[in-house]
C-alpha cells in the first residue's frame, strides 16, 4: 500500500511518523490539561470530592473580588515597569559590552551568571538585604550613615519596586546576550558607509543599529513581558510568610492562583483566574506582536 | 488397615502443609501515609516495628510525601484503589475526607464514643459525628512562652506568668540602637506564625469574649472583647515604648533563635529546633494569664483514620494498628521522640510528664485549650495578618480594621459552610 503513494505522500507518511512523538507529548501533556483548566473554572471542586456544575459562578465572584483586581493591577505594573527597564538596561549594557575588548568574556560571564543563578536562592538573599536592622545589609548601611531605615518589603508602596528589582537584575544576562547576538549580526558595511559620510554617533544608534535590530527588541519584549506577567518565584520566596504582602500590595495574579488552588483547595475558582491570566497573555502577546512587526 | 492408615497420614500431611502455606499467605500488609516530617516518620518507625512485633502476621508500610503534595497524592490515590489504608490528616480537614469519602468512621465496638470521650482531651470531640469517631489523634500540640534565659538573666527579670508581668519583662529586654533603631526585642510578634491562634482562642476569651459561635461557623470577636485584645497584640508593637517590631529579623523564631528576641510564644512542635540551636539557653512557660488569673490556650492536632480502601482482612488489620497508635505507649513514645503532647490526660497527666520542665507547660495548657475549626486555616490567618498590616502601614484604627477582618472571615467560614451544605 505504501509503494502505491506518490512521493508526495510519502514525505507526509514520513512527517506525520516523526511528529507523532511530540504530537502525541503535546496533547496529552499541555493541550489536555489546558482544556481541562477551561472546564474545571466552571465547577466546583476542592480537589477531594465532586465536581459540580456552577457555570460562570468562579468569573462572576473574581470580577466582583477587590484582590482579584489589586492583583490584575499589580501584574500590570510588574509588566509595565519590569520591561521597559530591563529592555534599556540590557540595551544599554550589550551596545558597550559590544565595544569593549578588554575582558570582553569575563565581563559577559559576570552578567550572565545571575540568570543560571536559581532564582529561589536568589530571592532568599535579595529577601535578607533587604531586612530591617539588625540582620539587612541595605538599612544596616543606612543606619551606619546615621539615615533611617528604609521599609523596602515593609511598606505597601516600596515592596512591589523591591521585588521587582532583583527580578530584572536576574533576567539582564539572558537579554544582554540576546542583544549582543542581534549587534554582531548588523553588517559592518552599513556602519563604515555612515563613518564615510561622516554621520554622528546618535544618527547611527537611532538610523542603523535600532531599526535593525527590530527583530531582537520584538523577542526580547515578548519574552520578557510573558515572563513578567507570569512572574511568581521572585514574589513568592521574598514573602513567605504573607505571600503577596503586605496587604497584597506585590501578590501578581500567578500567586493568586496557587493560593487559591493549594492552600484554599479551590480548583475552580483557580482555574477560572488562570483562564484569565491565559487571556491576558494572549492579548498582550499578540497586540505586542502586532505592533512591533509592522511599520 | 495398613494401606488406610498410610492414607490417612497423607491427607492429614498435605492439611497440615496447607495450613502451613495458608497461614504464610495470610500476613496482611496494610499502608500508611503521612506527609514527611523527620522526627514523625522517626517515631512512626519505631510504633511500626513494636506493632509488627506485637503482631507478627501484619506488616505495615509507611510512605510519606512532602507536605506540599500530601493532600493531591491522598485524594487521586484512595478513590482509585491504590494508597493507604490508614492516613493521616490535619484535624481541619476531616469534614473535607468524610464529604469526599475517603474515610471510614471507626468502629464503635472497639472504639466506643463514650470511652473516648472519657480518655481523650475534650478537644478531641471534634472529630466525633454521632455515635462514632472518624479519626483519632496519637498526639496534640498547644502554646506556651519560651524565654530566653540569658537575656532574663541579664535584664534582671523572671519568667512572667500574667499579661502586666510580660510586658513589664519584654520592656527590661528590648533594646535600641542610638537611632532609636531595634536591635533586641522583648519578645516577638506576627500573625504569620503562631500569634493569630494566640489571639484568636488565648487573647480574646482571656479578655472575656468568645471568637466564635455556633461550633466556629459564625464570627464572633468584632466585640468590646476583641477589640481589647486587638489593642493589647497592638501595642506589643505599636508607639514609642513598643517591645517589638513585626518583621524583626524576618520571622519570630529566627529572632528568638538567634538570641534576639526574650520572649517567643511558639507550639510544642518547636521544641526540637529549639534544642538542636547552638547556644541558646531558653525556658518555657505557660502561656500569662490575666491579672484576674484567666487562662486560655489554642491546640490543634493530627488524626489518624482508616481510608475507605481499607476492606476485609486489611481493615482487621488497620483496626489493631489504629488501636495501638492511640495506645499510652504510643503516646509516650511519641512525646519522647517528636516532642508532641500525649492525647489522653491518662499519659499526658502523669506527675513526670505533667511537671516536666519543657513539656509541662504545654500538657497544662491543655486543660484551658481550645480548638478552632477552621474552613481554611491559611486564608484565615491571612485575615489577622491583614488586620494588622491595615493598622501599622495605612494607619487604620483598630475598630475599622476589626470590623473588616471580622467581615471578612464570616464570608470564608459562609462559603465553607454553604458548600458543604449543598
Amino acid at each position: 500500500m505504501y509503494r502505491n503513494l506518490t512521493i508526495r505522500q510519502k514525505q507526509i507518511v514520513w512527517a506525520w511518523a516523526f511528529l507523532a512523538l511530540p504530537v502525541l507529548f503535546y496533547s496529552v501533556i499541555r493541550f489536555y490539561p489546558t482544556g481541562n483548566a477551561f472546564f474545571i473554572s466552571f465547577q466546583d471542586w476542592n480537589l477531594l470530592g465532586d465536581r459540580t456544575w456552577t457555570g460562570f459562578d468562579n468569573y462572576q465572584k473574581l470580577f466582583a473580588d477587590p484582590v482579584f483586581w489589586k492583583v490584575f493591577k499589580n501584574t500590570f505594573v510588574y509588566l509595565l515597569l519590569g520591561t521597559p527597564i530591563s529592555l534599556v538596561i540590557s540595551f544599554v549594557i550589550a551596545y558597550h559590552l559590544d565595544k569593549t575588548r578588554f575582558m570582553h568574556g569575563f565581563l559577559r560571564m559576570l552578567y550572565f551568571l545571575p540568570f543560571m543563578t536559581s532564582a529561589v536562592a536568589m530571592a532568599w538573599v535579595w529577601r535578607w538585604f533587604y531586612q530591617p536592622v539588625p540582620v539587612g545589609l541595605f538599612n544596616n548601611a543606612l543606619a551606619g550613615m546615621g539615615i533611617p531605615q528604609f521599609p523596602f518589603l515593609q511598606s505597601t508602596k516600596w515592596a512591589l519596586p523591591s521585588v521587582l528589582a532583583p527580578a530584572v537584575w536576574a533576567g539582564l544576562g539572558f537579554q544582554v546576550i540576546i542583544f549582543m547576538a542581534g549587534l554582531r549580526a548588523i553588517p559592518r558595511s552599513y556602519y563604515e558607509a555612515a563613518r564615510i559620510d561622516g554621520v554622528s554617533s546618535w544618527t547611527v544608534l537611532w538610523e542603523i543599529t535600532l531599526p535593525l535590530l527590530k527583530p531582537t527588541i520584538v523577542f526580547i519584549v515578548v519574552f520578557s513581558s510573558i515572563g513578567f506577567l507570569r512572574i511568581f518565584d521572585h514574589v513568592f520566596n521574598m514573602t513567605t510568610n504573607n505571600p503577596g504582602g503586605p496587604l497584597n500590595s506585590t501578590k501578581p495574579l500567578v500567586l493568586m492562583i496557587y493560593e487559591t488552588a493549594f492552600s484554599s483547595f479551590d480548583m475552580g475558582y483557580a482555574a477560572a483566574q488562570t483562564v484569565v491570566l491565559f487571556l491576558v497573555l494572549l492579548v498582550v502577546s499578540l497586540i505586542q506582536l502586532r505592533i512591533l512587526r509592522d511599520t | 488397615m495398613a494401606f488406610l492408615n498410610f492414607k490417612a497420614m497423607a491427607v492429614a500431611t498435605a492439611t497440615s502443609a496447607a495450613a502451613l502455606f495458608g497461614s504464610s499467605a495470610q500476613a496482611v500488609e496494610i499502608e500508611y501515609w503521612q506527609y514527611f516530617f523527620d522526627a514523625r516518620v522517626e517515631a512512626m518507625e519505631t510504633l511500626i516495628e513494636n506493632f509488627q512485633d506485637a503482631n507478627p502476621d501484619i506488616t505495615v508500610k509507611m510512605t510519606h510525601f512532602p507536605y506540599a503534595d500530601y493532600r493531591t497524592k491522598v485524594a487521586a490515590a484512595i478513590p482509585a484503589g491504590e494508597g493507604p489504608d490508614v492516613v493521616q490528616l490535619f484535624y481541619g480537614w476531616l469534614n473535607d475526607y468524610v464529604a469526599a469519602d475517603l474515610i471510614q468512621p471507626l468502629p464503635a465496638d472497639v472504639f466506643p464514643a463514650s470511652k473516648i470521650d472519657e480518655d481523650f482531651f475534650p478537644m478531641v470531640q471534634a472529630m466525633k459525628d454521632g455515635d462514632a469517631y472518624w479519626a483519632l489523634p496519637t498526639a496534640v500540640r498547644s502554646l506556651a512562652l519560651f524565654y530566653n534565659e540569658r537575656l532574663l538573666e541579664e535584664a534582671g527579670v523572671k519568667p512572667p506568668t500574667t499579661h502586666e508581668e510580660m510586658i513589664a519583662a519584654a520592656k527590661a529586654m528590648t533594646k535600641r540602637d542610638g537611632a532609636g533603631n531595634l536591635t533586641q526585642v522583648g519578645m516577638t510578634a506576627g500573625m504569620t506564625a503562631q500569634d493569630h491562634h494566640w489571639w484568636r482562642e488565648g487573647l480574646i476569651r482571656q479578655f472575656g469574649g468568645d471568637p466564635y459561635l455556633d461550633d466556629y461557623q459564625t464570627v464572633n470577636y468584632n466585640s468590646e472583647a476583641g477589640l481589647e485584645a486587638l489593642n493589647f497584640y497592638a501595642s506589643l508593637f505599636t508607639g514609642d515604648d513598643a517591645v517589638t517590631s513585626i518583621g524583626f529579623m524576618d520571622e519570630p523564631q529566627a529572632a528568638f533563635k538567634a538570641g534576639r528576641a526574650g520572649m517567643h510564644i511558639d507550639g510544642s512542635f518547636r521544641i526540637g529546633s529549639l534544642n538542636n540551636t547552638r547556644g541558646l539557653k531558653w525556658g518555657v512557660t505557660e502561656l500569662p494569664a490575666t491579672a484576674d488569673g484567666v487562662r486560655s490556650n489554642y491546640s490543634s492536632y493530627w488524626v489518624n483514620a482508616i481510608t475507605t480502601k481499607a476492606e476485609g482482612e486489611k481493615y482487621d488489620a488497620a483496626v489493631k494498628f489504629m488501636e495501638y497508635v492511640t495506645s499510652d505507649e504510643a503516646m509516650q513514645i511519641w512525646l519522647d521522640v517528636v516532642g508532641e503532647l500525649p492525647a489522653k490526660p491518662s499519659v499526658g497527666m502523669t506527675e513526670e510528664n505533667a511537671n516536666d520542665d519543657v513539656f509541662g507547660p504545654f500538657i497544662r495548657g491543655l486543660e484551658y485549650a481550645n480548638t478552632t475549626k477552621f474552613a481554611n486555616e491559611s486564608g484565615q490567618r491571612q485575615l489577622m495578618v491583614e488586620m494588622v498590616e491595615r493598622m501599622t502601614l495605612q494607619g487604620m484604627s483598630a475598630e475599622e480594621s476589626l470590623a473588616i477582618a471580622a467581615e471578612a472571615e464570616q464570608a470564608i467560614l459562609d462559603e465553607y459552610y454553604n458548600a458543604a451544605s449543598n
